[in-house]
Formats: structure tokens, C-alpha cells, sequence
């Protein structure tokens, strides 16, 4: 085949010049990477998740380094919508990205409140509502756990906003598929998943937890198989387009996704350890496409053969 | 900053568990100021997962990046065993660094073991001015040699816990009888700490007691040293009492002591 593959994806309403996004809370409000990573290279940026109100997070430490993963217990730390709309948000408006804002709230009524803040406002390309945040008290993985919930406040959403809606789910569940027809039927555009498992460490020498939260949610490289066998249970229980996220630190690891049926990807902590991460990922899935005389990165999508 | 493959030039052993490796790299070397870190990823794969955060201990012939580092787990001990000429992915310099001292202000640096890294490049680059260095170990087989690893003369006071060597006692305790002996005008010294946190929480309040500035070079768990993870936060007091969180990687590593919210460490 002769000149560049086409790595365009559509994720329902929203098209994306390449399948690659950053995951929400691995790349702060936009601005913390430029010295790496122009956004406009993305398919997309989702920002840290944010709340109605300023948010400090959680004691510390927040972090621990697990074998081919991290736990963390930020708490969703934020700035609150208020100063994200005044401050921050001018810088990225302009940008020829898709810009996806996700919203994070302590109970149904702030996530309608939250979709209300954000209808007709520029720059903003979606909305990924956040109800798998392991880390919180109040909310987070206590709805997404629960599919009459997740419906709910899908809904809520839904009907106050102006802008597709993307729902990140959880996967610390019984059966993914059930939350995934959830949502869907409740009028989510498309569906992200996964965020991060629930787990803990100890500190042997102390005797104490090594996340004064206790327990933390965990990415990385550790999670990537259970991420996978999530997004594919999702891709064939829905019709809407799925996101896929979790542990992708390469475009080997971004391909099983797509391959799986992942229409787009996002890529989380691999942003921490390789900055320009995302990048390479793009660079990597041309190349492939181009060994492979694949002229289309949808032919990959969903491509996955069992005999 | 950027993030780049360097060669490394060194990696030996200075003491017991104290290593110096230098790695040459004109462009940080030109970017960095004392008090400022790295981020070094210790290997390509996934062993360790994350980069580890080092301040710079020293820069030679303009080039050359030295980090004076204690091996306290896997990853520093992954670290130890890399050879000259290996190739290392570092991103930096990152980070605020201390604020330099007045012309008029004399300079005490007040180190805590492994602490005494940062310190060194503030000597350093303080070298034509009269400074005070000293530092705490435990026990004289604790005793980082500065000298040797810094392969100059670096004047420093020693204290040690148990009293085997130099001032018996803290090193906070040294710093206060020096205070006492030849300072008498509180606002012609200002003082630098890194170290251990009870050592700091110490030191700021032996600073705020007499009223003299200090800035303390943090250390913590970090994820991305870009401000984008929110793993690194530190306590901060605001002027009206009111707490807050800060980050140590970007609006940090070094912060006034006053600023600091000590109630809790």
C-alpha cells in the first residue's frame, strides 16, 4: 500500500484523528506535558476528573509502587469546575483536540448539576462521567457498583447536557455486562472502562498499610489482562463504542484493545513512567499499519478471530 | 526539561549503601539550580514501574549530572548495579530549588544523612561565600565522606546520634549550640535543611524560635514529577491558618519551613 494509514476513529458523535487518548487523572489539566506531548497529536485528552466544588484529596501517602502496577489514593484531588472554567479552560480551548472533561460527583444531583455547568460551554467536546473512582467516600465506585444507580445518573446526565456523554465504569463488579447494558440503555453515548481495581500493600516493617487511605485503586502494566477481558465482555454486550483503558504502556498493548473491539484507547500510568508515551503509541500503530497493508485502523477494530 | 537516554559516566560506591553516579548531559547540566531533582527510569521495562526521584548532589565540567544516592529498596538497588557507558532515561531538572541567599546573609546548611545531597550543590555554588555545612548520622560507619564523593574540600561539621564521632547528639542539636555561640543578629543567617522529617520539623522550629528564614528540601514518593499525578502532596498553611495541599515535585521539592503544616509528621 502506498502513503499514510488512516487512523481516524468515530466514537459515536465525537471523531477522533487517531484512536489514542489520555486517561483521566494521568494528565492533569492539559498544560503538565507540553514540554512532551502536543495534545493536537491526540485523538484526545480526558482531564482530572473534577467536582462542583474544590476537592483537597487524601491524606498522604497517596501512592505506592506495586510489581508492574501503582496503587493510588489521590481522592480526587481538583481544583472544583468554577476555576477550571475561568482558568483553565481558556488555554485549551483552540486546541484542535478533542477535549473531554470528566465529572465526578457526591450524589446523583451533582452529576445532574455538574452536566447543567458545562451545557454550551466551548472548548469542551464530552463529558466522561465518572462513577468508578474507587478512592472517595461518597460516590464514586459505590454508584457504578450498582446498576439502577449508574442508569440513573447516566440519565441525569443525558437529559442536562449538550454534549456526548462517555460513562467510565468500574470493574470491580460481578459481571461488567450488566453495568455496560446499564448505561447504554440510559442513553450513554459510549462507554470507557476499565478504572483502576481495588487493592491494598502493607509495610511489613510498620505493620501498616502503605496508603494511609488503606486501599487504592490499581493500574499499570498488572491490570492490562483483566482490562482486556473487561472491554470484550463490554464490546459484546453493547452496540455503543467502547473505550478501552488499562495498563496500556505500548501500540502492542494499544492494538489488543483495538483488536478486542476497543474503539479508541486511552493510556493512563504509562504517562508517569514515559511522558511522550502517548506519542509513541501513534508512531507505533502506523508503523504496524503500514508492515501490515492495513490502510484503515478500523479494519483492525474488533477484528479479534476465535476458532 | 526533557527526557532523554544519557550516558552514564560513573556509578561507584562511596560508603556502605552510598553510591555517586554521574551522567553527562550539557543540557541539564546548564538548566539545573541547587535544590533542584531528576527523574531517573531505572530500566526500560516494567522493573521498577515508575521513575525514582533524585536531587542533584553536584555538576562537573559543565556536563555532568552527579547524583549522591542511598540504595532503601529494589529500584535503588537495580540502580547500583548499572556500569559505566549503559545509557539511562532521565527526565529534568524539575522542580524549585532554594531560593539563594541574600549578598548579606550567611548560609547554614543542615543536612540529615542522605540529605546532605542537595546541600552540596548549594556549597557549591555558595563556595565563594562564608557558609556553614554540617551534618547528622546515626553512628561513625553512617558518616557519608562528602569529600570523597565530591573529590573536593568541603568544610562540614559532623554530628553523630551516638557520639562516635564530631558533635555527640542531633544534628539539630548542633545547629542550635552554634546558633547560640556566634549568632546574635537575627537576620544575618538564613538556613537550609534536608533530611529526614522529624529532623526538618526540628529544624524549622528551632528557626522559627529565633526568628530566622529556612527553606527545607522535601523528600517523597512520586509518580510523574510533573505536577499531573497528585501523589507527591505536602501540608501547606495558609496565612489566615487554613490547611492546603501543595506538591512537592513542582511547587517543591524545596519550601519556606514556615509554610509547612508540621502538626501531623
Amino acid at each position: 500500500m502506498n502513503g499514510n494509514p488512516d487512523l481516524r476513529v468515530k466514537l459515536g458523535p465525537l471523531e477522533l484523528k487517531n484512536p489514542v487518548m489520555t486517561a483521566s487523572g494521568t494528565f492533569g489539566y492539559g498544560h503538565e506535558f507540553e514540554p512532551f506531548v502536543d495534545p493536537e497529536l491526540l485523538g484526545g485528552i480526558v482531564l482530572k476528573g473534577l467536582s462542583l466544588k474544590p476537592m483537597a484529596g487524601n491524606p498522604i501517602p497517596r501512592i505506592a509502587e506495586t510489581p508492574g502496577g501503582m496503587l493510588n489514593a489521590i481522592g480526587l484531588a481538583n481544583i472544583g469546575i468554577e476555576e477550571f472554567i475561568e482558568k483553565r479552560l481558556p488555554r485549551l480551548k483552540g486546541l484542535k483536540t478533542n477535549v473531554i472533561v470528566n465529572i465526578y460527583g457526591h450524589s446523583i444531583d451533582d452529576y445532574e448539576e455538574l452536566a447543567k455547568a458545562f451545557r454550551g460551554v466551548e472548548g469542551v467536546a464530552a463529558l466522561e462521567v465518572n462513577i468508578s473512582c474507587p478512592n472517595v467516600e461518597m460516590g464514586g465506585m459505590i454508584f457504578g457498583k450498582d446498576p439502577a444507580v449508574s442508569a440513573k445518573i447516566t440519565e441525569k446526565v443525558v437529559k442536562n447536557t449538550d454534549k456526548p456523554v462517555i460513562v467510565k465504569l468500574t470493574p470491580n463488579v460481578t459481571d461488567i455486562r450488566v453495568l455496560a447494558r446499564a448505561v447504554e440503555e440510559s442513553g450513554a453515548s459510549v462507554i470507557s472502562l476499565i478504572n483502576t481495581l481495588a487493592g491494598m500493600a502493607i509495610d511489613i516493617e510498620h505493620q501498616r498499610p502503605k496508603l494511609a487511605n488503606v486501599s487504592g485503586g490499581l493500574s499499570g502494566p498488572a491490570i492490562k489482562p483483566v482490562a482486556l477481558y473487561q472491554v470484550w465482555q463490554a464490546v459484546n454486550s453493547v452496540k455503543i463504542p467502547v473505550i478501552g483503558i488499562g495498563g496500556i504502556m505500548d501500540y502492542r498493548d494499544a492494538l489488543e484493545f483495538l483488536i478486542a473491539g476497543a474503539r479508541a484507547i486511552q493510556v493512563g500510568t504509562a504517562n508517569f513512567v514515559n511522558p511522550g508515551a502517548t506519542i509513541e503509541i501513534i508512531e507505533g500503530l502506523k508503523t504496524y499499519c503500514l508492515e501490515n497493508g492495513i490502510d484503515d485502523i478500523n479494519d483492525i477494530i474488533g477484528s479479534l478471530k476465535k476458532d | 526539561m526533557i527526557d532523554q537516554h544519557y550516558e552514564i559516566v560513573f556509578n561507584r560506591k562511596i560508603t556502605s549503601g552510598i553510591f555517586l553516579l554521574g551522567f553527562k548531559s550539557p543540557h541539564i547540566a546548564s538548566e539545573s539550580s541547587p535544590g533542584q531533582f531528576v527523574m531517573v527510569r531505572i530500566n526500560e521495562g516494567i522493573d521498577p514501574l515508575l521513575r525514582r526521584p533524585f536531587s542533584i548532589f553536584d555538576v562537573r565540567d559543565k556536563d555532568t549530572i552527579c547524583l549522591l544516592y542511598k540504595t532503601v529498596g529494589h529500584g535503588t538497588e537495580l540502580l547500583s548495579l548499572k556500569k559505566a557507558g549503559e545509557r539511562l532515561s532521565v527526565m529534568g531538572p524539575l522542580g524549585r530549588g532554594f531560593s539563594l541567599p541574600d549578598e548579606k546573609l550567611q548560609a547554614i546548611l543542615v543536612g540529615g544523612g542522605i540529605g546532605i545531597a542537595p546541600l552540596h550543590f548549594l556549597a557549591d555554588t555558595l563556595k565563594n561565600r562564608p557558609i556553614e555545612f554540617m551534618a547528622g548520622f546515626g553512628k561513625s560507619g553512617d558518616i557519608i565522606p562528602l569529600e570523597q564523593a565530591a573529590g573536593r574540600t568541603v568544610g562540614i561539621s559532623i554530628a553523630t546520634d551516638d557520639g562516635s564521632e564530631g558533635y555527640h547528639g542531633m544534628v539539630t542539636g548542633l545547629l542550635d549550640e552554634y546558633l547560640s555561640r556566634n549568632i546574635h543578629e537575627k537576620d544575618s543567617v538564613a538556613i537550609y535543611a534536608c533530611g529526614p522529617l522529624a529532623m526538618l520539623k526540628k529544624v524549622s522550629s528551632i528557626a522559627s524560635g529565633r526568628n530566622i528564614p529556612c527553606q527545607v528540601s522535601l523528600e517523597s514518593l512520586m509518580a510523574c514529577g510533573l505536577g499531573a499525578c497528585q501523589g507527591c502532596a505536602v501540608k501547606i498553611l495558609s496565612q489566615d491558618n487554613k490547611t492546603f495541599y501543595r506538591h512537592v515535585c513542582k511547587d517543591g521539592p524545596v519550601f519556606s519551613s514556615h509554610a509547612i503544616d508540621w502538626s501531623n509528621v
